[in-house]
């Protein structure tokens, strides 16, 4: 996708933010392309949501500047932005009914009451609660109470929406229902959207392209797989996904040594002898019946087992590759006759594609 | 908003409080002469000993109130004993009356002509042991209330813990139930010191020679007109309230709160032998409560206690000028627009303070000042008013002697309490209501109105309703202020008692109860009546249905 061929939104440059001597942003500079819908992923603390809230204007950045359609907004209040936003907690006022709620900011627009009520009907249509819009919202599930706030928020027709951690509060199952709607919601809209959340399986199936943040800064950004398959230090390819990581010293060239044996990798160009670790997805490496010459072949013995679904998850001991213990994932239609009980002794390859190198840090 | 409220407790609480620091260094003609006024106190062991009688008092009653009440509160929130409701309702009916109708009662019933004057073994009412009893009756329902908020919050999984570990009852009493309460204790024996130390009604009517802070104070202003010994005895009173104060507030922070949202709320089990028990001990507090308030209204019905005990409504009639059924009006509207006005001004200040975005370092000031007032015992705020606002290049010194200074008095004195009870409903509310409000472009005042007050109502009828009892009820903080067209229901009860017409004290203090009950009943039918429209929305249950089978 070319600079020209979208525009960009929202510009966010050189942006921090300090609490007392606490810097919860530092030097944040991202652009946002109109229709995009961008998460923002990190662990608890990492500046995620204060991020949000000085986009959003419910904070005021320490320095930097925001732009919206080429328009500086840093320092308008939250009221003469352009936005409509969800919470975690869903802040919908307990004592008016789910239309009101709705309403609620459609009021401004002197609209007369037949548009007013049409347009919230529209809305309650949008988010499939039509036949609630008299019920206050303690009489609501957790997922309803989230999709009142949702149309809520979309009620005024704003230029971007912003999501704080929407889905957080819900059940497993909840959840899962309600990305695919706020996605297709997104796709229906096409409204710039951005979302806050430490859920990296949320993130990867919702963002077209995700900010990990760490530390008040983004430390990667990317689409999803770019981010999964080519995480660029441990505590990523550790926080996204599950990885295993092995203690490693370069030799040479693509060479490197794990306690008595030796593994192909790219290492790029890093020198001779230095520390690094490894990185290998459990679904990336193969189980092997029996000794193979290709590269990475090592010998292994089965500890445990767990039955995940339509997976199984295997624990297996190489102790010439590392003194901990391997995660492999076998889906269970590929499954042969292999004996996976524990005990066994099988042979495990490792693909030098599939390896990412750090250096130890 | 914020500015106003500092200025509003610069001029109402700081300032005249500084006003009586300097009253303490100056002489009679306000020249400034050091701590010489306090090396006086020093030397004047009649005004020495005051303090630690007042001490004293403070102390024993602390004591035995925690006690009582402690025991009451268990009762009600840890047994399956009955009539809880009902013993509930009767504990709380001191809060109804000024403090003095206790000292009342306790003159019919143990005094020199009293009924059961032989309990007191020769001894007389007149003095320790009547100001102890006394304060003890008015001051326990408020330790109830805090023992029982602070029993009730208890997770049954910790007992259920102890229990399948072996262990025993008084072991988990004491390892679980009162740790679990401590900082409640802790909390109520301030309070309840805070109370006795600066109580001045209770003194005033059964002290007899047995001379306190509160009661010197009053000797020094209004009896010799040496207002500078005043302030320095106001200070002194101040002192080990100020202290109080700080630890705890100290030991509230300390606090961390036991229950959490996974806890499951304790319900009590039968248990035949501590049920009995404590609904014999119920059963007797309350006997003595309704006997305390029945001996006040029966006094005042009576002809000539104990010689002729034919009913008669001539007490109610207060013959004295001045006294009478003015003084009651006077209280009504004092009351009444301490509600009104009280419950505005502290409600929006705990908006202010606990929902609208301020610089920090000045919110964190008016929260100083909203705390302030709790520790300032009512005897020194309204001495301080008197200097502050009599001074004659005081350009506010219009309201001087006039309603308006008794009801701004009146609505400091009881602003902490309530500004807590306002700030603890809106921490409640969620706190992105305001940034919602924001993003969809609705103004602040907007959904002050349509959403933070209707959901609120409830306390504020709360707030208002404490304002009105308190206003009713004080004396402490209106006897250096009031005049003669503004002298008041509580204070009236104080002098006609002095002038030896205890009937009609009895019959003064009496009017006060009916129309805090009268208020309460109200404030009762109004809640069910009226509130149950807005607060439609709280009597629903929650959805439980599953979102994604339903859509």
């Amino acid at each position: 996708m070319s600079e020209k061929s979208r525009h960009i939104f929202l510009s966010v440059e050189n942006l921090s933010k300090n609490f007392g001597s606490f810097r919860a942003i530092q030097d944040i500079s991202i652009d946002i392309e109109e229709g995009e819908f961008v998460c923002f992923l990190g662990p608890s603390g990492c500046g995620k949501t204060t991020l949000l809230r000085c986009i959003a204007g419910l904070e005021t950045q320490s320095s930097g500047s925001i732009t919206q359609k080429d328009v500086e907004i840093s320092l308008l209040p939250p009221s003469a932005r352009d936005f409509g936003i969800v919470f975690q907690s869903y802040a919908l006022f307990p004592n008016l009914t789910v239309f009101s709620n709705i309403s609620y900011g459609l009021i401004n627009h002197k609209w007369g009451k037949d548009k007013i009520t049409s347009r919230v009907n529209e809305l309650l249509d949008m988010v499939g609660l039509k036949s609630h819009e008299a019920k206050y919202p303690g009489q609501l599930s957790g997922g309803e109470q989230q999709r009142v706030a949702l149309a809520r928020a979309l009620a005024t027709s704003p230029g971007l929406l912003l999501l704080d951690e929407p889905l957080s509060a819900l059940d497993a199952k909840v959840r899962i229902y309600l990305r695919k709607q706020i996605k297709d919601l997104h796709r229906k809209l096409g409204i710039t959207t951005i979302m806050v959340t430490h859920d990296q399986e949320e993130a990867q199936s919702m963002a077209d392209r995700i900010f990990v943040m760490k530390d008040g800064k983004i430390i990667q950004s990317g689409s999803p797989k770019e981010i999964y398959e080519k995480a660029n230090s441990p505590f990523i390819a550790d926080f996204i996904g599950i990885t295993n990581f092995i203690d490693a010293r370069v030799l040479s060239k693509n060479k490197v040594a794990c306690h008595a044996f030796e593994v192909e990798c790219n290492t790029e160009d890093m020198s001779a002898d230095l520390p690094v670790r490894l990185a290998i997805r459990p679904e990336s490496i193969y189980l092997n019946r029996a000794a193979s010459d290709v590269d990475n072949c090592v010998d292994a013995i089965i500890i445990e087992n767990e039955f995940l679904g339509s997976f199984q998850r295997i624990y297996v001991e190489s102790t010439s590759l590392s003194n901990e213990l391997l995660m492999i994932d076998v889906a269970n239609n590929s499954l042969t006759e292999m004996d996976l009980t524990p005990g066994s002794q099988i042979h495990i390859t490792l693909p030098p594609d599939q390896i990412r190198v750090y250096p130890f840090d | 908003m914020l500015a106003s409220y500092i200025l509003f407790f610069l001029l109402f609480l700081v300032f005249p409080l500084g006003t009586l620091i300097i009253k303490s260094v100056q002489d009679q003609n306000g020249n400034f002469i050091g701590l010489k006024n306090y090396l006086l106190y020093l030397q004047e062991p009649a005004l020495f000993q005051s303090f630690f009688n007042s001490l004293f008092i403070a102390i024993v009653s602390t004591i035995i109130v925690v006690i009582l009440a402690f025991s009451f509160a268990y009762a009600l929130t840890r047994t399956c004993i009955p009539f809880k409701g009902f013993f509930r309702l009767i504990a709380l009916i001191p809060l109804l009356s000024p403090s003095i109708l206790a000292a009342i009662a306790l003159v019919y019933w143990l005094g020199n002509k009293g009924v059961l004057k032989a309990l007191l073994f020769g001894n007389s009412i007149y003095g320790p042991i009547g100001i102890i009893l006394a304060s003890v009756y008015w001051t326990f329902p408020h330790a109830l209330m805090i023992l029982s908020t602070s029993l009730s919050l208890s997770d049954s999984r910790l007992y259920e813990a102890a229990e399948v570990l072996k262990t025993s009852k008084l072991r988990a009493f004491l390892t679980i139930t009162i740790p679990g309460a401590r900082y409640g204790i802790i909390s109520t024996a301030f309070v309840i010191f805070t109370q006795v130390f600066t109580d001045f009604g209770v003194p005033k009517v059964i002290g007899g020679n047995y001379n306190m802070l509160a009661t010197d104070i009053y000797k020094e202003v209004v009896g010799m007109q040496n207002f500078q010994m005043g302030a320095v005895i106001s200070l002194v009173l101040l002192f080990p309230s100020l202290i109080a104060f700080f630890i705890d507030q100290y030991s509230r922070k300390k606090q961390i709160s036991l229950l959490t949202s996974r806890s499951v709320v304790f319900k009590p089990k039968k248990s035949f032998g501590v049920d009995s028990l404590m609904l014999g001990y119920c059963t007797f507090i309350t006997v003595i409560i309704l006997m305390m308030i029945g001996m006040a209204q029966f006094g005042a019905l009576v002809k000539f206690w104990p010689y002729d005990l034919s009913f008669t409504l001539k007490h109610y009639q207060f013959e004295v000028a001045g006294l009478g059924w003015e003084s009651f009006y006077n209280s009504i509207r004092l009351a009444f627009y301490t509600a009104i006005f009280g419950t505005i001004i502290i409600f929006i200040g705990s908006y202010i303070v606990e929902k609208l975005k301020s610089d920090e370092r000045l919110r964190g000031i008016l929260q100083l000042f909203t705390l302030m007032p709790m520790s300032v015992p009512g005897l020194v705020l309204g001495l301080s008013y008197i200097f502050y606002f009599n001074a004659k290049d005081n350009p506010i010194n219009f309201i001087y002697a006039t309603m308006t200074i008794l009801v701004i008095n009146t609505i400091v004195h009881f602003y902490t309490v309530s500004h807590l009870t306002g700030v603890t409903v809106l921490k409640q509310m969620d706190k992105e209501f305001e940034s919602v409000s924001l993003s969809l472009k609705i103004p602040l005042y907007k959904m002050f109105w349509k959403v933070t007050l209707p959901v609120c109502l409830p306390t504020i009828f709360d707030i208002s309703i404490y304002l009105f009892v308190n206003a009713m009820t004080t004396v402490s903080g209106v006897i250096f202020l009031y005049t003669y067209n503004t002298t008041l229901a509580s204070v009236s009860a104080i002098h006609l008692d002095e002038q030896g017409d205890v009937a009609a004290a009895a019959a003064m203090a009496m009017l006060i109860v009916y129309v805090s009950v009268l208020v309460r009943i109200i404030h009762t039918v109004f809640t069910k009546g009226i509130l149950r429209r807005t607060q439609a929305w709280r009597h629903d249950t929650p959805n439980a249905a599953n979102d994604v089978t339903k859509a």
